[in-house]
């Protein structure tokens, strides 16, 4: 099938982490907000996890792709 | 339950999710050209891919609610779904039976069961599974709905309509590869968005060693908040073994035979092994080796599933015995219609000043839930001091009711831990886990109507194209029967109940039937289908005869004893006991009657109509040669190996 999965999870989680990075910023110091993550700031941490997950994905997914345009390296394209 | 404040954050998480499911439908609908594309996947899919969506299928959101709440309930001892019910058939599945499966060109479980033995047996496998399918997907719909109702106060019935709209458009659209491409997804969303609260739950109780600590002293008292009546050994909610010699020492009320041989072999079996929902996504794997690597690659975050969706509801008993920030298990909600029953009682016993005794009867039943009979003598008291206004008054009602309501651990945690931002996506993975549960049905119950029953039984020699067209017209009735079934299940009450019993009834003596027909070319049609039939009606004898501890005869159980007048024959110490011995008996009835019926009966079919079909007739895959880890045979060993290691690490 014509679409490699990891582009579409990659870009989401990218955007999904990048939006709680944004938020996490915008409310860092506000400790009412933060008084239920046990005064983490853990929409900025998870963000940043989200976010270098997404990319991880696309970077597989980007790798992939210039291996099948290699000829006789389709074999590794499991 | 007090409703949670949503902020734009949140709204932004699910839009971007929502839009990306809906997005990979329409990404793939100009390869939907085929039925066999559109039912089947083309089986084109690379092994990974199948994997994950094998196991997020699995993953819906019964699954998760559920099994926080058996986290609460039976504490580690839930993991005996996962270690014990679940890894051993993955793993047998993978090595014994894909082969066939994939091997026969069956395009369904029923019809590999038609190809093994005859129409019957087929018809009666696809009709039982298909109403099962609308069953579970209509259920698990109103719990999604009814806990967004809760927490986030939405409307009902938008949330039910959305949600299953959501699925029907990338489902319509791009079929079963959508279902499990978008299963994929799912299942990082589900595992990345329930992982914080893990994390922070932990956190919040100061680590397992002092979680363990509190629920020893749990077990020593469970009365304290509610959770059984009797004291168990102070291990019982944290060993997996150890409290398992007797049905009397742990909170499940089972002994080791019976989860061992009910859980462990036929129950999980059944389900790993012959439901086509799970099945669905090894066919559509793109050769042999994807198919048969499907499970085993399922088969390694089902082991760490537990860590998700287990140890929450475990924290969640032991921060509310520590009664950390005032944190207590969530009760069951008072309905509306309660209230208007139990109020005026309260205020007329209030002015007269009426006995405790007297009224306290009166008040539970118009409550309809069990309540602390000081509470409600203190409420009475200080009503009469000094009016309480009518919302302290349900206010402090509500704190009275003393039986748990589990399915909600799962939220209360949500709920405890996440801020905004996350809660956002929280929600999401909640929302993930239900739509993977539910496209997973619809995609099952659209190959099983579309291939076994309308191609084999209505409209036989069609053009393909009539085929597609029917796919995609049915996966819009799968969804509206759904909704059916949500609305049913909302008037219905006891939901899981409900689902339990049919499982029971129709899976229990079902791998019975494929051990026979997969190991044994002896093994005739009329045995099957006698030996399915025997074992069904087992189940429903054995459910109509017996009970378990502290349930009313009728949906329960014991109903024939009850009917007739009769005492229950048995009475179990729990109902999972209950089911999974009639487990036991149902499998262990329709395996007799296929082996005594298929010696007494002619074989229909050829040696050579059963090669492929059949593991003494099928030439063996040999993999003799390729690195260890591309055998499955070797995997599964070494997976079942590291299975082991952990129920021994938490016996």
């Amino acid at each position: 099938m014509g679409l490699d999965i990891r582009y579409p999870i990659g870009i989401m989680f990218a955007i999904v982490g990048a939006l709680l990075v944004i938020f996490g910023l915008t409310t860092s110091g506000n400790t009412e907000l933060y008084r239920r993550s046990l005064g983490i700031n853990i929409n900025l941490w998870w963000g940043l996890l989200l976010l270098a997950f997404g990319l991880l994905m696309l970077f597989l997914a980007w790798r992939a792709k210039c291996r099948v345009q290699q000829p006789g390296a389709e074999t590794q394209q499991k | 339950m007090q409703h949670v404040e949503l902020a734009w954050v949140d709204y932004a998480i699910l839009l971007a999710y929502t839009a990306f499911v809906v997005g990979i439908g329409f990404a793939l609908r100009r390869y939907m050209q085929t039925s066999a594309a559109f039912l089947m996947a083309g089986r084109s899919i690379p092994a990974w891919v199948t994997g994950l969506a094998f196991i997020a299928a699995n993953l819906g959101a019964l699954e998760v609610i559920g099994m926080a709440a058996n986290g609460a309930k039976y504490g580690i001892m839930a993991c005996h779904f996962y270690w014990v019910g679940a890894i051993p058939a993955m793993v047998f599945l993978a090595v014994f039976m894909m082969p066939f499966y994939y091997g026969s060109k069956a395009r369904s479980v029923p019809e590999y069961l038609k190809m093994r033995f005859d129409e019957r047996v087929r018809c009666l496998n696809s009709i039982t599974f298909g109403v099962m399918t609308m069953m579970t997907s209509g259920i698990s719909l109103f719990v999604l709905a009814d806990l967004l109702r809760q927490l986030v106060g939405w409307n009902f019935h938008l949330c039910l309509w959305v949600a299953s709209a959501i699925v029907l458009l990338y489902v319509f659209k791009g079929g079963l590869t959508s279902a499990i491409y978008t299963e994929v997804l799912q299942f990082f969303m589900i595992v990345l968005g329930f992982a914080p609260v893990v994390y922070l739950c932990l956190h919040d109780v100061g680590g397992w060693d002092k979680a363990t600590d509190a629920l020893a002293q749990v077990a020593a008292s469970p009365q304290s908040l509610d959770l059984a009546k009797t004291n168990f050994p102070p291990n019982a909610w944290t060993s997996c073994w150890a409290s398992m010699s007797g049905a009397q020492n742990n909170p499940m009320g089972m002994d080791w035979i019976g989860l061992t041989f009910g859980l462990g072999f036929v129950l999980s079996f059944g389900y790993w092994c012959t439901n086509f929902l799970v099945v669905q996504r090894a066919m559509a794997a793109k050769d042999m080796t994807a198919a048969r690597f499907t499970p085993l690659i399922a088969a390694v975050p089902k082991m760490l599933f537990p860590a998700l969706v287990i140890l929450p509801g475990m924290v969640a008993v032991a921060l509310a015995h520590i009664g950390k920030d005032g944190f207590t298990l969530p009760k069951k909600p008072i309905e509306p219609v309660a209230y208007a029953r139990a109020i005026p009682i309260i205020q007329q016993a209030a002015n007269q000043h009426t006995e405790l005794e007297t009224v306290f009867d009166d008040i539970s039943k118009a409550v309809g839930l069990p309540l602390s009979r000081e509470r409600v003598a203190a409420l009475l008291h200080d009503h009469a001091e000094g009016k309480l206004s009518e919302q302290e008054l349900k206010q402090r009602l509500q704190n009275a009711v003393t039986e748990n309501d589990y399915n909600n651990v799962m939220l209360a945690m949500l709920k405890r831990y996440l801020p905004p931002g996350l809660l956002g996506l929280g929600l999401t993975a909640l929302l993930a886990s239900f739509m993977s549960g539910m496209a997973g049905n619809i995609t099952a119950f659209n190959t099983i109507w579309t291939y076994d029953l309308y191609q084999a039984y209505i409209a036989p020699n069609r053009t393909d194209d009539h085929y597609l067209w029917m796919g995609r017209a049915v996966t819009v009735v799968g969804v509206l029967a759904s909704i059916g079934c949500a609305y049913i299940a909302k008037q219905y009450g006891n939901i899981m109940d409900l689902v339990q019993l049919v499982f029971g009834f129709v899976n229990a003596p079902l791998f019975a039937t494929f051990l026979h027909g997969m190991f044994w070319a002896r093994a005739t049609a009329h045995g099957a289908f006698y030996g399915l039939l025997g074992g069904t009606a087992t189940s429903a004898l054995f459910h109509g005869l017996t009970i378990a501890q502290g349930n009313a005869p009728g949906i329960k159980g014991a109903w024939l004893a009850h009917l007739l007048g009769a005492q229950p024959a048995h009475v179990f110490q729990s109902e999972m006991a209950q089911n999974f011995w009639l487990a036991c008996f149902a499998f262990s009835v329709c395996f007799l009657l296929t082996l005594v019926i298929s010696l007494g009966t002619r074989r229909a079919k050829s040696d050579d109509e059963l090669r492929g079909l059949v593991y003494s007739l099928t030439p063996r895959i040999t993999d003799h040669g390729l690195a260890w880890y591309k055998r499955p045979g070797v995997v599964g060993i070494v997976l079942l190996a590291i299975c082991v290691v952990i129920n021994i690490i938490f016996w």
